[in-house]
């Protein structure tokens, strides 16, 4: 999917461009169970042509989605996990981080990128949900803490794509740490006046929620994604009774005042730069 | 040990319990026979040595248990025990009161040197004692009212310069429908944001549990101090359990994996101090507990008003970038 031109010190150059998916890979929608393949879904941006549902974007294709021609120089990829705890529930965590890698292909549950986003420069993090569940632990909340400190140093626009079930619980209070660590780097950002736009994407909960993706001056959400503090299950078995449709979704967020606006991910770099252009205006 | 208490008492304590038992009921009937002097002797050795191999050996699943303990002393006994004059302010401005976390200011009587008596801003989570009580405090389970009604207070303090001190004892944020649709996460979030920013040195003390970002949204600061038999973690070992278990069955497990004990956290630098508890808890004797969390309170509230404002702002967020343990290979 990409090209890397160089590395080093954690530092990729990279121009990405749309792979040639083969066409007989098909994938079937979870909403309305339209099956389209791949190809189709690339060209939507995996957002369902017959029902709008919006599939699952991982964090580099909403890096080559947000940066102009999707050109863009990724920071901190050599930032690894370390099983701190020795974690070990029915899986080793540490078995677990190295399936991740394999699987997806990526170090970390979160990307960190800057570049320009409609002629603005910008530091993006972009989240990654099938990495441990997009869960944040001692490398996510320092490449998130890293890409702000990014855009404080070089006056840059910030960014963050969220998609996570929340704190990562195999590295205990380390990975609650990472909400201090986060937002504290948030406080100088605002106080420099620069602009931070968090896009929530499906499912944003937990403690990436109660930090840094609730905390965007513009708070933008895809259509449907699920926005928690506290999961549907977990609330569900505090008060003993279903929960009615719709709750926690994004339109509810936006109903109950968290939610500046919901954007479909087909228009979602045009609204950005618009709102960019709107902030930035020289 | 008075039979009335023992309803209080937690599973691992019931040997030790009955032991000290036969030891005073034989002390009653023996007093002054010479042949039962050293049968009572014995016991009582074998009392102490059961004493020490059970609360010298607490596993992190006994001490939750400790920390949960009903009798142990919550945020409005600490209020009473280090403070004189508070003077409890309610409510977020916004929406309501929430008497899951009490807050006001009050005198801090210290009793270390150079800082004795001094108006604090408290914040702390509160626990109800009885079945009323509980259901009026939600268990110290906060909603967003709660964390809006302390951010408001603590930028209060920080405009009139009183330094905070944060009591966390929680089991988590409350998991309700109306928390949600009043936005627990970005009220946590909010309090996240402006404390790392208060122009006010911040104490924490975690003195009972811990949980998430419940406690976290009143509790970072510029020194944590923590109960010895308290936790502190991301999760509460149960909840753990069932999601990584998939079964409530192993929350002791979850507890030893989650290394949410003072110690654990001293280990990898998120606690500076542990404040030792009484033998058995901090309910056996809360008066010698109230007295090492005042001193402790007292000496890290001298350190750090020692600081001059910006110094003390470098340092917090210092202390806040450098949580986390990763590698990073730049080879
Ligand atoms: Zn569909």
């Amino acid at each position: 999917m990409a090209w890397f031109n160089r590395k080093k010190k954690g530092i990729l150059t990279a121009r990405h461009e749309r792979i040639d998916v083969p066409a007989g890979h098909w994938v079937k929608c979870p909403r309305c169970a339209q099956v389209s393949n791949r190809r189709e879904l690339d060209q939507s941006l995996w957002v369902c042509t017959k029902c709008e549902h919006h599939l699952r974007f991982g964090a580099e294709r909403y890096l080559s989605l947000l940066f102009d021609e999707a050109r863009f120089t990724q920071h901190d990829t050599d930032l690894r996990s370390k099983d701190p705890l020795t974690f070990t529930d029915r899986k080793a965590y540490a078995k677990r981080l190295r399936v991740a890698s394999q699987k997806t292909g990526l170090n970390a549950a979160v990307l960190a990128a800057t570049g320009k986003v409609g002629g603005h420069p910008a530091s993006v993090a972009a989240m990654d949900f099938s990495f441990i569940g997009g869960s944040m632990g001692s490398v996510v909340g320092e490449i998130v803490a890293r890409a702000i400190r990014r855009a404080v140093e070089h006056q840059l626009t910030l960014i963050i794509v969220s998609q996570s079930g929340g704190a990562r619980m195999m590295e205990g209070a380390l990975s609650l740490l990472q909400l201090t660590k986060t937002t504290s780097n948030l406080a100088l950002l605002k106080e420099r006046g620069l602009p931070y736009i968090s896009v929530l994407t499906h499912p944003t909960t937990g403690g990436v929620t109660a930090s840094f993706a609730m905390l965007g001056d513009i708070n933008i959400a895809e259509p449907g994604a699920l926005i928690g503090f506290a999961g549907p299950r977990v609330i569900r078995e505090t008060i003993g009774q279903d929960l009615p449709t719709g709750f926690q979704s994004a339109e509810f967020l936006q109903d109950h005042g968290f939610v500046d606006a919901i954007v479909d991910r087909r228009q979602l770099k045009r609204s950005l730069v618009h709102l960019l252009d709107l902030i930035l205006e020289p | 040990m008075p039979k009335a208490r023992h309803k209080y008492l937690l599973d691992f304590e019931r040997p030790l319990a009955e032991l000290e038992e036969k030891l005073e009921e034989m002390r009653r009937l023996g007093s002054g026979a010479e042949d039962l002097a050293d049968q009572v002797a014995d016991l009582a050795a074998r009392v102490e040595e059961l004493r020490g191999s059970i609360y010298q050996n607490l596993t992190r699943w006994q001490r939750v248990q400790i920390a949960r303990h009903p009798l142990r002393p919550y945020t409005l006994d600490y209020i009473d025990a280090l403070t004189t004059g508070f003077f409890e302010l309610r409510g977020d401005r916004l929406f309501a009161d929430d008497p899951a976390i009490v807050s006001g200011f009050a005198t801090f009587r210290g009793s270390v040197s150079g800082y004795i008596n001094r108006t604090v801003l408290v914040v702390g989570h509160q626990k109800g004692r009885n079945t009323k009580e509980r259901q009026y405090r939600r268990f110290g389970m906060p909603n967003p009212e709660g964390y809006r009604k302390a951010g408001r207070l603590m930028r209060l303090a920080s405009r009139y310069g009183k330094p905070i001190l944060c009591l966390l004892d929680t089991p988590g944020a409350y998991p309700g429908m109306e928390a949600e649709s009043r936005g627990q996460a970005e009220a946590i979030a909010h309090n996240l944001l402006v404390m790392s920013r208060l122009r006010v040195p911040i104490i924490v003390v975690i003195i009972g549990e811990g949980a998430s970002g419940g406690a976290l949204g009143i509790g970072q600061g510029d020194r944590m101090l923590m109960l010895e038999n308290a936790w502190y973690s991301v999760i509460a070992p149960e909840s753990c359990s069932s999601i990584l278990w998939r079964s409530w069955d192993f929350k002791e497990e979850a507890a030893r994996a989650l290394r949410l004990t003072a110690t654990d956290l001293q280990e990898v630098g998120i606690i500076d101090t542990i404040i030792p508890e009484p033998v058995g808890g901090a309910h056996r004797d809360p008066r010698a507990t109230m007295t090492a969390v005042r001193d402790a309170v007292g000496a890290a509230m001298k350190e750090v008003s020692a600081l001059d404002i910006d110094t003390l702002l470098r340092e917090r967020q210092r202390r806040f970038d450098a949580v986390g343990i990763f590698t990073e290979d730049t080879s």
